[in-house]
C-alpha cells in the first residue's frame, strides 16, 4: 500500500517543474516566503528611498535593524497570543488598554510600594514587579475569558468593554501622572541600558545553540518517521532546510554584533575595567538585547504550545469547527478561558518590555497596541474566519508593521501620513492574501 | 437477535424528554438496544430521532427520563461522559474539524502523547494509516486538511474515529447520506462486521430499504413520540411506512405513546 503511494509521489516529483518540486520536497510554506519577500522589498525600498531623499540610506544599517528588533518585541510577544485567540474565532480588543493598566500597576508597585519598603536597588523589586505584571495580566485575561466562555458574551463585546474599562482603570490608578523611574534591574527588560545587551560572544554562542537545535529537530523528525516507515523528505531537502535555517540565524547574529556600542559607553566601560584603549577606539558589538531574547523565547514556547500540545491542537480544532470539537469531547469553554488567560499573561510580558524601555509607566502606554497586534496577526496570515494561523507568521507580521513605521519615521514622514499608509498596507496585504488563497484552492 | 433471548439490554432509554423553548422535540420516548443488534430509527425530518440520539451521545442534556447502560443508571451530561460508556457517534454533519488532517480528527479529544506529554503525531499517523487502510485502502492524503477530501473520504474519517476506540454502542446518523453506491455498500458491510463483533448499533436513516437490509429491529418516531418498535421480520415495508406517515402501529410491533389510537 505504501509502496504504491511512494511510487505515485516519486512520479509526481519527477514530472512537475523544478520549483514546484523544491517546495513540495522541502514543505516550505510559500505564503511565508511571500511575506519574507515583501519585507525585503520594504527594507530595500526604504534604503533606496532614503538614499535618494537624504543622500544617505540608513534603513539597512545594523543599528537600525537592531532597533527595529527591539521595537518589534512587545507587539511580537502579544501577536503570538492573538493568533490563537483569532484561530479560535474570537478577538481581543482589550490588549492595548490592558497593557497600559498592567504597566501602570507594575510601575506603581515598584516606585510607590516596593522601593520605599525594600529600599531602592533591592534585587527583589524587579522580581515582584514582573510577577505583578504577569499576575495582573493573567487575572484580567482570565476574567475576559470567563465572560466569553461561561457567560456566553461575544468576545468582541467583552473586550471592547475591556478596552474602555482598563483604559479608565489605568487613569484611575495614577490620575494621568507618569511613574518613573523604574527599578534598575527591571529596566534591563527594555533593552536600553548597556547591561541588557548580551554582547558578541554570547550572541554567537546562542546562534550556535539555535543551529544545533535546528539540526537536532530535522534529525529527530527523520528518525521518528523512519520508525514507522513513513515517506521521508529527500536528503537534499533536509540539507537545504538545515543550511537555510542556520544561515538566517547566523546572519541575524552577525547583524546584531555589527552594531557597535556608542563610543562614550565603550570608553567608560574600558575605564571601569582597566582595559587599555587601542588607537581607533574599542569596538564592542551589542549582540542580542534582552527584549529580543524574551520575544524569541515567547515565540518558541507559543509555537510549542500551538503545535506540540493537546491545548494547541484543541485551539485549532475549535477554530475549524467548534461544534465538532465539543462533540469530540473537547472542553471548549475551558480552552477558551485558558487562551484568554494566556493572552493576558503575554500582555503582562509586553507591558514589562514597554514600561522598561520607556523607563516609565503612564496611562498612555500601549495606546492603539490592540490595533497593531491584530494587524500584525492578520498580515501574518491568520484568518479572521478562524482555524488558520501560525505563530511565526504573526511575529513576522509584527516585524513588517514595525519596518513600515520605522522606515517612515527615519524619512521624517508626517505622523498623519504614516497612519494613512500603515492602514492602507494592512488592507492591501489582506487583499493580496485573499487572492493567493483563492488561487491555491 | 431476539430481544426475548437476551436478559440485559446494552442501552435502555426510558421516558426521555427534551424541549426547546416549549416545543417538545422528544416526548417520553423509550427505546432499547441489545449487544450485536442493529436498531433502525425511522421517522420524518423533525420527528425527533436525531434529537433523541443526541441525548444519548451527550450533545443535548435531557429534561427528564433515564438512561441505563448494561442495566445501570448512566450519568451523561456531555460528549465526554458518553464516550466513557463506550458510546460513539457518527453525526449526520460528520462533525470534523475541517482545518486539521485525518489523524488529528481521528484522535480529537483522545490524542496519543509521548512520555513528555507532547502530541505523538507520528504514532497517531501510524494508527490512522492502519485503521484507514482497513476502511478505505485507497486513502493516501494523511497530511491534508480534511476540508480538501471528498465526501466519501471524509465519511471514512468519521467512521474510523467512531470504531477505533473500542466502541460498544455505535450511533450512526444518516451514515450514507453523502456517499455514492459503492461506498454505501462498504458501510453496509462494515455494519455487519461490527455487529458480528457484538457492538450495538443505532442506525438513523431516511432510507427504509437501507434499514430493512441492515437492521434487526426498527423503531419509528413521529412528532417527538415513539409510534412503535418491533422486529423487521414481523413487518412489511408498507406497514413501516404507515407508522412513519400516519403513526399507525401494525400488529407486528409494540405500540408506543405516539401510536394512533385504534
Amino acid at each position: 500500500m505504501t509502496d504504491a503511494a511512494e511510487v505515485r509521489t516519486a512520479h509526481l516529483l519527477a514530472t512537475e517543474s523544478p520549483l514546484k518540486r523544491f517546495f513540495r520536497a522541502t514543505e516550505i510554506d510559500t505564503r511565508l516566503l511571500g511575506m519574507v519577500g515583501a519585507m525585503l522589498v520594504i527594507w530595500v525600498g526604504f534604503q533606496i528611498f532614503g538614499q535618494l531623499l537624504t543622500g544617505e540610506g540608513v534603513f539597512l544599517t545594523p543599528r537600525n535593524l537592531w532597533n527595529l528588533l527591539v521595537q518589534t518585541s512587545a507587539i511580537a510577544v502579544m501577536s503570538t497570543g492573538m493568533v490563537l485567540i483569532i484561530v479560535m474565532r474570537h478577538i481581543d480588543l482589550s490588549v492595548g488598554s490592558m497593557l497600559s493598566f498592567v504597566g501602570v500597576l507594575t510601575g506603581v508597585a515598584q516606585v510607590y510600594w516596593l522601593a520605599p519598603w525594600l529600599g531602592a536597588d533591592n534585587p527583589m523589586i524587579w522580581v515582584v514587579g514582573v510577577a505583578v505584571a504577569l499576575g495582573a495580566g493573567a487575572v484580567l485575561g482570565a476574567f475576559n475569558g470567563f465572560l466569553v466562555a461561561y457567560a456566553g458574551i461575544p468576545s468582541f463585546i467583552v473586550t471592547l468593554g475591556g478596552l474602555i474599562v482598563y483604559n479608565g482603570a489605568a487613569w484611575w490608578v495614577i490620575r494621568g501622572e507618569t511613574v518613573a523611574p523604574m527599578d534598575g534591574y527591571f529596566e534591563l527588560i527594555g533593552g536600553t541600558p548597556r547591561a541588557s545587551w548580551i554582547g558578541s560572544e554570547a550572541s554567537w554562542a546562542l546562534g550556535g545553540v539555535i543551529c544545533l537545535a535546528i539540526i537536532a529537530g530535522v534529525v529527530l523528525n527523520r528518525s521518528a518517521r523512519a520508525r514507522f516507515n513513513f515517506p521521508q523528505r529527500p536528503l537534499w531537502a533536509e540539507a537545504f532546510l538545515i543550511l537555510g535555517g542556520c544561515a538566517v540565524t547566523l546572519g541575524a547574529v552577525w547583524v546584531v554584533n555589527a552594531y557597535a556600542w556608542p563610543p562614550l559607553i565603550a570608553e567608560r566601560y574600558a575605564k571601569d575595567h582597566n582595559i587599555p584603549v587601542p588607537p581607533g577606539g574599542l569596538i564592542y558589538g551589542h549582540g542580542f538585547a534582552i527584549p529580543m531574547l524574551i520575544a524569541l523565547g515567547v515565540g518558541v514556547v507559543m509555537t510549542f504550545l500551538a503545535t506540540r500540545t493537546r491545548l494547541g491542537r484543541y485551539v485549532y480544532a475549535i477554530g475549524g469547527n467548534p461544534e465538532a470539537a465539543e462533540l469530540a469531547g473537547v472542553n471548549t469553554r475551558k480552552i477558551t478561558l485558558l487562551m484568554f488567560m494566556t493572552m493576558g499573561i503575554l500582555v503582562g510580558v509586553a507591558a514589562c518590555i514597554t514600561a522598561a524601555r520607556l523607563d516609565a509607566a503612564s496611562n498612555s502606554l500601549g495606546q492603539f497596541d490592540e490595533l497593531y497586534v491584530i494587524a500584525a496577526t492578520v498580515i501574518g496570515g491568520t484568518s479572521l474566519a478562524g482555524g488558520v494561523g501560525t505563530i511565526y507568521g504573526a511575529m513576522l507580521g509584527a516585524l513588517v508593521m514595525q519596518s513600515l513605521q520605522s522606515g517612515m519615521t527615519l524619512l521624517n514622514f508626517d505622523s498623519a501620513v504614516k497612519d494613512v499608509i500603515v492602514g492602507s498596507v494592512l488592507v492591501f496585504a489582506v487583499w493580496i492574501d485573499q487572492i493567493y488563497r483563492r488561487r491555491q484552492s | 437477535m431476539n430481544a426475548e433471548t437476551k436478559a440485559l439490554p446494552l442501552v435502555e432509554m426510558k421516558d426521555v424528554s427534551i424541549a426547546f423553548g416549549g416545543i417538545k422535540a422528544v416526548d417520553h420516548a423509550s427505546i432499547d438496544l441489545y449487544p450485536g443488534e442493529v436498531v433502525g430509527l425511522l421517522g420524518h425530518n423533525g420527528a425527533g430521532k436525531s434529537t433523541l440520539i443526541k441525548v444519548l451521545s451527550g450533545a443535548y442534556k435531557r429534561d427528564g427520563g433515564e438512561i441505563l447502560i448494561n442495566g445501570e443508571e448512566a450519568v451523561i451530561n456531555n460528549p465526554r461522559d458518553a464516550k466513557k460508556y463506550g458510546i460513539e457517534t457518527i453525526y449526520q454533519t460528520l462533525a470534523l474539524a475541517d482545518n486539521v488532517d485525518a489523524a488529528a480528527n481521528l484522535f480529537l479529544g483522545r490524542e496519543l502523547r509521548t512520555r513528555w506529554g507532547t502530541l505523538d503525531d507520528v504514532a497517531m499517523e501510524a494508527q490512522a494509516r492502519r485503521v484507514m487502510g482497513r476502511l478505505n485502502p485507497n486513502f493516501r492524503r494523511f497530511k491534508d486538511p480534511v476540508k480538501s477530501l471528498s465526501g466519501g473520504q471524509r465519511q471514512s474519517v468519521a467512521i474510523a474515529r467512531a470504531i477505533h476506540f473500542n466502541a460498544r454502542i455505535l450511533i450512526m446518523d444518516e451514515p450514507t447520506a453523502a456517499l455514492g453506491p459503492q461506498e454505501t455498500k462498504q458501510v453496509g458491510e462494515l455494519i455487519k462486521q461490527l455487529k458480528a463483533e457484538g457492538i450495538g448499533i443505532f442506525l438513523i436513516s431516511h432510507d427504509i430499504h437501507d434499514v430493512f437490509d441492515l437492521a434487526d429491529r426498527v423503531a419509528v418516531m413521529k412528532n417527538g413520540q415513539v409510534v412503535g418498535a418491533g422486529p423487521v421480520s414481523a413487518m412489511t415495508k408498507d406497514e413501516v411506512l404507515g407508522m412513519i406517515i400516519l403513526g399507525k402501529c401494525p400488529p407486528g410491533a409494540t405500540p408506543g405513546p405516539g401510536a394512533m389510537a385504534a
